[in-house]
Order: C-alpha cells, then sequence, then structure tokens
C-alpha cells in the first residue's frame, strides 16, 4: 500500500490532481472515524476531515516519502481536531448530546437491514453512550484514547503523530484509562 | 486500595499497554492473588478497555471523496500546458529560438554608438561620414547612428541605419538602404545573417 501511495503522491507534486482522488479514497474512512470520534458530530467531522485532506494536498511537497504517510495525515487530522475542540470548549457536554443522537441517527441507517429492531435499539444505546464517554474525556486524554482503542494505533506511532515522548503517550493512555474507568463507574 | 503501594497500578497500566516486564508481572499476579481492591480495580480497567473497543467501524459519507476533490485548490491549468509543450517541441524549440535571436538583435540595437565600414578614402567628420568627391570606394559601406553624405562613387551597396543618407551627384553601383525603425533594422540583420548563411553552401 505504501508503494501505490508513493507513487500517487508522486503523480500529484507533478501536477495530476487527479491522483489524489485515489489517496483520499484510501485514508478516508478511518480520517473520517477519527475526526468523529474526536469531536462526537459528524458535521464537523466531516469538515475537518476534509479539511485534514486539502491541507494535506497543499503541502504534500513538505512530506518526506521516506516515512509512513497515515502517520503524517492522522497528524494534520488530530491538529485540526484539537484545534476546534478547543475553540467551543464551553459548549462540550452539550455537544456531546448532540453527537449521541446523531450517531444514533447514523447507526440506524447503517443496520436497519439485517438485525431485530430490539437488538438494534441495544446496540445504539451502547454506541451513543460509548462517544457520549468519549466526548467527556479532556482532549487530551481523548486523542490518545482514540488513536489506540478506536484506530488500533501502536504506542510509537501515536507518538508520532501528536509529536510527544513515548513515555507522554503512555502516560496519557493510563491517565485516560482512568478516567474512562471513573465515569463508567459514577453511572 | 489506599494501602496497596502505587507501582501495582503502574504495573496495571503496563500489563494493558502490552509491555509488562516479566519481574512486574508476577509481582503483579501476586499481588491481584491477595488483594480483592486491586482485582476489582484491574477488572474495571479491562472493561473499560472492552467498552471503548466495541465502539462501532464508522466510515465516511458516501460523498467524501468528491467534496474533498472539490475543495481543492486549482492548479492554473499547469498540466495542460506541460502536455500542450510536450506534444509540440518543434514549435516550442522555434519559440525559444526566436525569442533568444531578437533577445540579443534587439540589445545590439539599443547600442548607439556610432560606426562605419572601414574602407579606405572614406571622410570622417565628427558622425558624418563622407565620400570625397572624385574619389571611388570599392565594397559596401554600413553607417550606424551617423549620417552619410557621398559625393564621390560607390561601387557596392549602401545601408545607412539610424542616420540620413545624402547624396547629389552620387554614383552607387548596388542598393542604398536607410533603415530607421527598429523592424527594419531587424529585418535587415535577419537578411544578412539568411545570406551569409546561404553565401557558406555557395
Amino acid at each position: 500500500m505504501d508503494a501505490l501511495v508513493n507513487k500517487r503522491i508522486k503523480q500529484v507534486l507533478k501536477g495530476d490532481q487527479n491522483a489524489f482522488s485515489d489517496i483520499v479514497s484510501l485514508y478516508q474512512h478511518k480520517l473520517y472515524q477519527i475526526c468523529y470520534r474526536m469531536l462526537g458530530n459528524k458535521h464537523e467531522a466531516e469538515d475537518i476531515a476534509q479539511e485534514a485532506f486539502v491541507r494535506a494536498y497543499i503541502n504534500l511537497h513538505s512530506f518526506d516519502q521516506k516515512r509512513k504517510f497515515s502517520t503524517w495525515l492522522y497528524r494534520i487530522a488530530t491538529n485540526l481536531c484539537i484545534d476546534r475542540i478547543r475553540k467551543k470548549k464551553p459548549d462540550y457536554y452539550l455537544d456531546a448530546e448532540i453527537a449521541g443522537t446523531e450517531g444514533l441517527d447514523m447507526y440506524s441507517q447503517l443496520s436497519s437491514n439485517d438485525q431485530l429492531p430490539d437488538d438494534v435499539v441495544e446496540q445504539m444505546e451502547l454506541q451513543d453512550r460509548i462517544q457520549y464517554e468519549i466526548s467527556r474525556l479532556p482532549d487530551k486524554y481523548r486523542s490518545v484514547i482514540v488513536l489506540k482503542y478506536i484506530e488500533e494505533l501502536s504506542l510509537q506511532e501515536i507518538s508520532e503523530i501528536l509529536d510527544m515522548p513515548l513515555g507522554t503517550v503512555k502516560t496519557r493512555i493510563h491517565r485516560g484509562r482512568e478516567a474512562l474507568r471513573k465515569q463508567l463507574n459514577n453511572l | 486500595m489506599s494501602t496497596c503501594p502505587q507501582h501495582i497500578v503502574d504495573y496495571m497500566h503496563e500489563y494493558l499497554d502490552g509491555d509488562i516486564t516479566r519481574e512486574h508481572e508476577q509481582q503483579l499476579k501476586k499481588h491481584l492473588q491477595d488483594c480483592s481492591t486491586c482485582t476489582q480495580h484491574m477488572h474495571e480497567l479491562s472493561n473499560t478497555v472492552a467498552f471503548v473497543k466495541s465502539a462501532a467501524h464508522i466510515t465516511a459519507p458516501p460523498h467524501f471523496e468528491r467534496e474533498v476533490m472539490k475543495r481543492l485548490p486549482k492548479r492554473k491549468n499547469s498540466v495542460g500546458i506541460q502536455n500542450w509543450f510536450r506534444r509540440h517541441p518543434i514549435i516550442v524549440a522555434a519559440a525559444v529560438f526566436l525569442l533568444f535571436m531578437s533577445a540579443s538583435l534587439v540589445g545590439s540595437y539599443q547600442n548607439n554608438e556610432f560606426s562605419v565600414t572601414k574602407q579606405p578614402n572614406l571622410l570622417v567628420e565628427g558622425q558624418t561620414v563622407i565620400v570625397p568627391e572624385g574619389e571611388v570606394v570599392k565594397g559596401d559601406i554600413v553607417v550606424r547612428n551617423g549620417d552619410l553624405i557621398i559625393e564621390g562613387k560607390v561601387e557596392g551597396n549602401v545601408t545607412v541605419i539610424n542616420g540620413q543618407y545624402m547624396a547629389s551627384s552620387a554614383v552607387v553601383t548596388g542598393e542604398i538602404e536607410e533603415i530607421d525603425e527598429m523592424f527594419e533594422w531587424l529585418w535587415y540583420e535577419l537578411k544578412t545573417i539568411g545570406n551569409n548563411f546561404v553565401g557558406l553552401f555557395q
């Protein structure tokens, strides 16, 4: 996959804009998922994920092709998400609730054909709850928890994406787990 | 829990991260066998991890890729121009050649120095060249940025660039040309180059 990505990157750098659509198509779901879990709102997630691809396109010349493209791309996206979260901090909890109902709509659209209504409801409630709990985490814990448990990335990769030492990543994951544990016990 | 050492909780996290050392793991297991509070804590942490991991896989909306492509800044058709260049290499080469040629010719045109073809028995007074009465000049005369007065005879072509040609009773066997405009002059230069070029093969 890396060879294909690097080939497409070279084409884009030569001026072939259409080659970029393959890159978008490869990473769109992962990138959108990170943004959605970080922001808890599908409209914002879409906007930020698109913005991340646009920034990647504009700054593609500065990408070092010896490194992993996904790491670089995720870094752009997480930075944009963190900026967005910091700008709208006051309505943090309100947003988490909105996110819950939106997740519900989307989830029911996705799986309406092959699951029983009761199971769907049960599953939806769990999914809402997960997103709600993630949204309640302070953003410095949220980013590491999302990258570790939703994207299932290695600690080393997370440290590169967030541009922080491995030790800091570990500490944040530990604290994030403890924070989540306390949130779940309270309810 | 308050009686348990803090490092036990650290070991739990090391265990969950999958980078616990063998000694730490043994200490942790040993401690968990004796301490129900820590066992409960470990259990809650494992449940927390399982809870987050059960999050459904989220996919981008179907129009996502198209929307991204729409938002990309336009690249001033650089691909189109490049392709055109690639398809017409001879035109490009000719254009580049003409560009350099005219640049060097125009460059030499703007050089306003007076000059005249060296011929014996030509009289030069300031910027005026005189062919004295009774003299015969054998060969061509080119005067740049100066006037030419012919009172005698010239056996050849006469060219005056940026100046005036004055002749009263002159006898010129060749062509007489007066050049004032840039383009005329360019044309003259090209013709000269052409003639020289043709001359090479004759």
